[in-house]
């Protein structure tokens, strides 16, 4: 759903790691430093929406900050469409692999990991370490391929319930998430309100609409269609779907980013134009927004697997809580006992203001706490992972009143974006 | 979210004081246009309000987030199609009735969230504003201190001018109270007061 973290350390990252090299690379303030993930298994079966099981998983998570005595001070992050567990620090095997959500989470930061312990995991069907469609299935010996149960949100929401059940946390401090990773928090809200006292959600919608629904479909088709993806199960060709994986996540891409942003960064501006400026009448690179797309694609072909975005691209899909209550949103947020923070960006057009309004309005009908901030970003649905000073004042402040009604101690430092 | 130290009674304006004075304890209060959150964090620290604001500011939003008032950031001029009929016991149109475009409107959209509403605007009545017109200039004083080619307040008015505006709207007023900065004016207050601050009953 979101830039990768490659993408994210070309945006905002050279002017704070200036001298990243393979070793030795030192920890900037405000990072949580060098992480590995933990590769949790869980043996109990998994009952799944779609009425088919999981017998077992493994998730892949990360932990920063530390669990305090009382265990009410953690926060769960759930990440999008193609980001991870890796949510903050630099990971020990590459200190250039900066944590997808790195402005947001650190020790100083807006999630400050000096007061809360943060987990991020990788939802089961990513391809991060967790099990997905491209591990082995133990029926067959065989990679899962296109026999990996479809799976929704409130699925993912119930597979991270173990992993707060494996830490001990009852009730989290604070359950966030940005677009998809809005869903899942707004999930847990609903499916566990007992577990979450505050619930953050940003950039998000509570269902997608026809346009989103379009958006996905052409992904999945260029996936499905491309010659090496063989049904699902390219794994024992010794292939992978690259061409249409990577036109999947251009078409994505597009929608990540703002007309604006697109204008200014891109425009009409051409790539290798001939002698004089002319066009070269042909169907190769001509603009600097192509090469900029295909770049894009190629380098996320290179490592996403193609049957994990078709995955995901469904749950987003499925999600809609109102489903069951007729389309009344309020009806569907009845269970919910947290407090909400919600943000939205007014150049986002592919989860659009207008969708964060909606769940506002239902909070508010139903009396649940809510606080609603509209930041004018340029950025279109991406501004949720850039270092916008409004946006991360008020996720500060909201978080700094969350630990102030726990009684955790007061914020000790500022780093990153509000520093 | 209710820890933050409330601020004592006298740091609070008089208007705020005599606005907070007419909300029930513990009744549902909404903000319109709450800035800093002041009066919110006042009735939730004091009166077991349960509040909610309405605020265009990033920058006052950000301050109501912080002192852990609940704030909805949108433009009222965009009425209230976030909030459902009777959402509220009282709502609060502090000092802004003025600079809207749709008067009418948002009063009649208060009348509809709440029981009760109560708005402040300063009074355009107030004598030094005629002496000043009869000099041959526009007002500029202290409730009202912009000049006349870049003040927000487009709708300006007189006690007796939001009298009837209230009565052809159906709204009830019940209370008023007229201020000239930390003083309540109780003599003359057409002409003596520069703030004055009315609430009123929905006609239901």
């Amino acid at each position: 759903m979101t830039i990768d973290s490659p993408h994210l350390a070309e945006t905002s990252a050279p002017s704070k790691f200036p001298s990243a090299s393979a070793s030795g690379t030192p920890v900037p303030p405000g990072s949580v430093g060098y992480v590995a993930p933990e590769l949790i298994r869980f043996d109990e079966p998994l009952q799944l929406t779609s009425g088919q099981v999981l017998p077992q998983y493994e998730l892949a998570v990360e932990t920063y900050g530390e669990l305090n005595a009382e265990r009410n001070n953690a926060v769960l992050i759930c990440h999008a469409l193609n980001a991870s567990h890796h949510v903050a620090g630099m990971a020990a095997d590459n200190p250039r692999d900066v944590g997808w959500w790195d402005n947001m989470v650190g020790p100083g930061k807006a999630v400050d990991t000096d007061r809360f312990f943060v987990i991020g995991i990788n939802n089961i069907g990513s391809c991060f370490g967790s099990t997905g469609p491209a591990s082995i299935n133990p029926a067959t010996g065989k990679p899962w391929g296109a026999a990996f149960p479809v799976l929704t949100v409130e699925d993912w929401v119930r597979a991270q319930a173990r992993v707060a059940d494996y830490f001990g946390i009852d009730c989290f401090a604070a359950v966030m998430g940005g677009s998809l990773g809005g869903m899942q928090a707004l999930s847990w809200s609903i499916t566990c309100p007992e577990r979450v006292r505050h619930c953050v959600v940003i950039a998000s919608t509570p269902r997608l609409s026809a346009q989103n629904i379009g958006f996905n479909e052409v992904a999945r088709r260029a996936i499905i269609s491309d010659p090496d993806f063989h049904g699902g199960d390219y794994y024992e060709h010794g292939v992978v779907p690259a061409h249409g994986l990577a036109v999947a996540r251009m078409i994505g891409h597009i929608t990540y980013l703002s007309d604006e942003v697109m204008a200014e960064r891109f425009g009409r501006q051409q790539r290798a134009a001939d002698t004089n400026g002319e066009f070269r009448y042909g169907y190769d690179v001509e603009f600097e927004v192509e090469s900029y797309l295909r770049y894009q694609g190629e380098k996320f072909s290179k490592y996403f697997d193609a049957n994990t975005y078709l995955l995901i691209t469904r749950a987003l899909d499925y999600f809609d809580p109102s489903r069951n209550y007729g389309g009344d949103l309020a009806r569907a947020l009845q269970p919910a006992q947290a407090d909400f923070l919600l943000v939205s960006f007014t150049t986002d057009w592919r989860f659009s203001p207008e969708r964060s309004r909606e769940i506002v309005r239902a909070l508010l009908k139903n009396k649940t706490p809510v606080t609603y901030a509209e930041i004018d970003a340029p950025h279109g649905h991406d501004a949720f992972l850039l270092d916008d000073l409004r946006y991360h004042a008020v996720v500060q402040g909201y978080f700094d009143r969350v630990a102030a009604s726990l009684g955790l101690p007061q914020r000790k430092r500022t780093t990153g974006v509000l520093a | 979210m209710n820890q933050i130290a409330a601020k004592p009674p006298a740091h609070v304006r008089a208007d705020l004081r005599r606005i907070a004075d007419w909300i029930e304890p513990g009744s549902r209060v909404l903000d319109l246009g709450c800035g800093d959150g002041t009066l919110l964090a006042h009735l939730q620290n004091n009166k077991q309000c349960v509040g909610a604001g309405v605020e265009l500011s990033d920058q006052q939003v950000i301050a109501c987030v912080r002192r852990g008032v609940r704030v909805i950031q949108q433009n009222l001029e965009e009425g209230l199609a976030l909030f459902d009929d009777h959402q509220f016991d009282t709502v609060v149109l502090s000092r802004t009735l003025q600079s809207m475009h749709n008067t009418e409107r948002i009063l009649r959209e208060m009348a509809r969230v709440a029981k009760y509403g109560i708005v402040s605007f300063p009074n355009f009545g107030y004598w030094p504003h005629g002496w000043s017109i009869l000099r041959g200039r526009m007002p500029v004083t202290g409730e009202m201190p912009y000049q006349w080619y870049d003040t927000p307040n487009i709708h300006l008015c007189t006690l007796r001018d939001f009298e009837d505006l209230a009565a052809s709207l159906g709204l009830r007023i019940t209370d008023m109270a007229t201020f000239k900065g930390d003083n309540e004016i109780k003599i003359l207050p057409g002409w003596r007061s520069t703030l004055a601050v009315y609430r009123f009953e929905s006609g239901r």
